[in-house]
This record gives C-alpha cells, structure tokens and sequence, in this order.
C-alpha cells in the first residue's frame, strides 16, 4: 500500500477516501497493473517472484485452469510411478501471496488500449503485461491430425486437464502383449527437446515390465536429438531390442497419420501399422499470441534477450516456450529462469529505471529412463545483441559410460531429478 | 478505533507520497529485490538458498567454502558431483563472489 498511482492527485486522494469503505479498491487503483497471461511455470513463477520482489506491485494472473497440470513428469505417469494428483498444482499459495486470479480465457490483447480481452466479454487493463501462454498445437500441418485424431491418437503434450496423458496411459494398460507402440516425433522447434525421449525411455520401462513382448517404433524427422548419445546407451542396455528409433533420413518423418486405422505414413510412402500412436505435433506460439501479432513466420514471438520485450509490441513481455529463445530450449526452467529478468525489466521500465544488467538465464532438463537412472544436460546462458548466446566451455549432458561405471551418478541424477521437481514447482506455485 | 485510525494514518501518508512525486509516474523506491544472479540456484536450490528434498542447503554458506567448493566444481574436483561442474564453468569470478556473499549472507 506504499504505492504511488501516476493518476492525479485529485484522483488518488478520491480513492483514498474510498479505501475507508473498500481497501482493495485503493489497491487495484493506486498500483501499477502488472497482467499475466498463463499460469504455468512462466506466468506462476512470474507472479510469484512479482509478488517476492515488487510488492507494491498489483498482479493479476489470468488463466483458465484452477490447477495446473505439469508437462514435467507427465511421463512418470506412463511409467506408473507418478498419478494425476502428483503433477497437479493449485494455485491456492498464489492466491494468499496477494496474486490476483482471473480463471477465463485471454481472448485478446488490445495493446493500443493496453486491455487485455476476456472470453467473458470484460476487459482487464495493464501497465505491463507478461505473456507466457505456452505453445498452441498447428491442427492440420500433420495431415490427418485435428482435434478428433488426438482422441484416438493423443498428443499428450499439452496438459490442460490431464484427459491427453491419461488416455495414453489407458491405451498403454490396454495394448495386448506384443503390440506396437508409435511414436511420431516432429523437427525442431519444440516445447521440451528431450520429452519425447524421456516417454519413449519410460513407456519401454513400463512396457518390459507387463508388455515384454510389445515393441515401440519411434519414427522422428530429425536425425539427432537432445542427449542422443545418453539416451540410446540407455535403451541399449534397460530396454534391448525393445526400441526401433528411425531418423529423418531413414524414412522417420512421419507425413500423414490416419488415426481410425492406427496408420503413421512416413515421408517416402511407407505405412506402418501400430497399436498405440503418441503424435508429438507441430507447435507455435499459442494462439492468443498469434492473434495478438506477436509472432514472426516461424510461428514463434521475437523477443529482445535482455528485457523479453516483443519486437513487435511495447509494454508486453513474451517468456516461456511461447518465445524465440534459441538456443536456450523450451523448457519449464527457462521459463521459471527468464521470468525473473521479464519482471524486473518490465517493472523498471515502468518506473523509469535501467533493466537489470548482466542478467544470467539457467536451464538444467532431467530426464528418467528408468528406476534411478537419471540424465541430464545443463545450459548457461547470457543476452547478446544478437540474441541468446551459450556461456562458452559451460553446460552439456551428464557423462556417458557403461552403467558398471555411472551407476551412482545415474540414481544420485534420478533423485536430484526428484528434488528439482519440489524445487521448481514451489518456485512457481508455491 | 484504533483499526480506523491506523487506516487513515495509512491513507494519509499514501497521499502525501502522491503528491510529492506527482510529476514522476511510477518513480517511487522499489525495494531492492532479491539478486537475480541468484534466481538461477532457486530452480533446484529453492528461494533463500533453503534446499528442497535434498538439494544442498545454501543458505549460510560461509563465504570462503563457497568460493572453494565452486572452484572445485570447476575443476572437477568434487566427489560425487553431478551437474554442479558443468554449472560451476558457466560464471565469472565476479558472478562466484556475489553468490558467495549473497549465500553467507542467508541465516540457514
């Protein structure tokens, strides 16, 4: 309640004298209106480090959900080692931090008139705003996959509720033993480069233990991936014969799918028949994003690497996987990580200050492929004028080597694994 | 009474902020936040350098150890190191003594 409106005096006074009867009346107009668009790890953290950091601030998070579900360690739940509840937060520890909650859908943003538009009809005005809306599914860039496919052959990459990864997993209890389990994985950019991965690794896990005659087939348009090498020593010595993963340039960029006969066809005309299709899709910028014409032809919002401004937009800062950010990936950390510097920036460009200088942007994915077997890879990054550069001779993925010899680094990753979900989600939701 | 009183000793100070600067929205102190270098250990660390489910604790970390222990890291001199080396590489000097004295600075 130190806050300092830039309306008039006339006008603050006014409220002033209204706060007797309706503090928080005072509160909503003497402060400066920070908006957030989203409630996942870049909106929750955003708010929370707001809240932390810059308490005169008023924030307002507007999102549709009253939980959130993570895309981190949805896989664990096809392992069956994590349920629905384990991954789902409220926003409960927000709400009593003094974050206020809108749950409606951002219809649209209106940044001539800085208001944001509500599926509601209302509108809700900012002095800054933070977009982190996560990613939007291109329904029909993948042939054959809209909307009703995804109900045969779930995505399971964007957890609204839960419903995508717990139809996999219902699909995955229900495949008969020897089945076949598809994957179709897309070119980059994609939210989370070693997701499809980390599931392909847990479904084996899951897959050996009740299905030891089932197989899965992998068919991915790239020809490398986020820590290759770690992954594939993995799946050679849990899970062999049991995985067949076919690159790019062997046929693996799957083209069309046909979701009633269970079909991948891939790129020079082969059709291959599963039992159990998991489409990781083409992904852009979500959809409030692009109708706002914060996107560029890639799909994705350019942003400057110092404050996440939009290029294209004043007073609205784009973080999380919505974002351009290469090659910093699109990872709930990073979105936990640049939220902060997002904050700050907008809150001192606000107030007529410099943004923090020198700011250092932290990235570190785990993945599971199996009971205490964890990897992971580690990124240092700073803002150039050329955009997000890697610190030199920092970073990279866990050592590789014969499980005899990395054992203990394995589980101690596994656990430390464990540890930074905990971490990560109190830093956002808690 | 008191309550009521305490509000308008609250409105009244809120209104004579508003005046004096006026001129300069938004200009009032901001409490100087938290070092943002530091928001980079909070992902595993916790907020406060506090450790959750078996991060390190780094709240109290004494200055020098932290100096050490990270130089260590650097060089892969740490038992049972993970990922810290590959962190450890990432920062500056300058960057390893503000964690330092931000860290010590921390009651555990």
């Amino acid at each position: 309640m130190t806050n300092i409106s830039r309306r008039t005096f006339g006008t603050l006074a006014a409220a002033s004298l209204a706060s007797l009867a309706a503090p928080s009346l005072l509160h909503a107009k003497g402060s400066a209106r920070l908006v957030i668009i989203g409630g996942g790890f870049g909106g929750a953290s955003s708010a929370r480090f707001a809240r932390i950091a810059f308490p005169h601030i008023d924030v307002t998070v507007i999102e549709p959900q009253r939980s959130f579900v993570t895309c981190p360690y949805g896989n664990l739940l096809l392992a069956g080692s994590k349920t629905l509840s384990d991954i789902t937060h409220d926003y409960g520890a927000l709400k009593r931090r003094g974050v206020n909650f809108i749950h409606d859908w951002a219809e649209a943003i209106e940044p001539d008139k800085k208001q944001v538009r509500l599926r509601s009809g209302k509108t809700v005005s900012y002095d800054k705003l933070i977009v982190s809306p996560g990613i939007g599914i291109k329904w029909g860039a993948l042939p054959g996959y809209d909307q009703d496919a995804a109900k045969i052959l779930p995505h399971a990459w964007v957890p609204e509720r839960g419903e995508q990864v717990l139809l996999l997993r219902k699909q995955l209890e229900a495949l008969p033993d020897g089945g076949v389990v598809g994957f179709a994985i897309p070119s980059n950019p994609f939210r989370c480069p070693p997701g499809p991965y980390e599931r392909i690794s847990l479904v084996a896990s899951y897959l050996k233990k009740h299905k030891p005659r089932a197989k899965i087939l992998a068919l991915d348009a790239k020809d490398a991936f986020s820590k290759q090498g770690l992954f594939q020593d993995a799946w050679n010595e849990l899970y062999p014969g049991l995985i067949e993963w076919v690159p790019g340039s062997k046929d693996g960029k799957v083209v069309a799918v046909d979701a009633r006969n269970k079909i991948f066809q891939t790129e020079f005309g082969t059709r291959h028949k599963i039992d159990v299709g998991n489409v990781i899709p083409p992904q852009a910028a979500a959809k409030i994003a692009v109708e706002a014409g914060l996107t560029n032809e890639t799909g994705f919002v350019p942003v400057n690497p110092y404050t996440f401004e939009a290029i294209k937009a004043k007073d609205i800062h784009v973080i999380g996987d919505a974002n351009i950010a290469g090659p910093m990936p699109k990872s709930g950390f990073i979105a936990n990580s640049t939220s902060k510097q997002a904050v700050a920036s907008a809150i001192a460009l606000l107030e007529g200050r410099e943004p923090p200088k020198d700011p250092v942007y932290f990235n570190t994915c785990y993945s599971h492929v199996g009971d205490d077997y964890g990897i992971s890879v580690v990124g240092v990054f700073r803002p150039s004028d050329k955009g997000f550069v890697e610190t030199p001779n920092s970073g990279g993925v866990s050592p590789r080597g014969p499980l005899a010899d990395t054992k203990a680094q394995r589980r101690l990753e596994a656990r430390y694994a464990d540890s930074w979900y905990a971490s990560i989600t109190k830093d956002a939701f808690g | 009474m008191k309550r009521t009183n305490s509000i308008l000793i609250v409105t009244a100070a809120l209104t004579v902020g508003a005046a004096s600067s006026f001129a300069e929205p938004y200009k009032q102190k901001t409490p100087s936040a938290p070092p943002l270098l530091a928001q980079s250990c909070s992902g595993c660390h916790g907020q406060l350098g506090k450790g959750q489910n078996g991060t390190p604790v780094l709240a109290g970390y004494e200055r020098d150890a932290f100096i050490r222990v990270w130089d260590e890291f650097r060089h892969n001199q740490r038992p049972a190191a993970t990922i810290m080396p590959r962190i450890a590489r990432g920062y500056s000097d300058t960057e390893i003594a503000q964690l330092a004295d931000y860290f010590s600075s921390i009651r555990r």
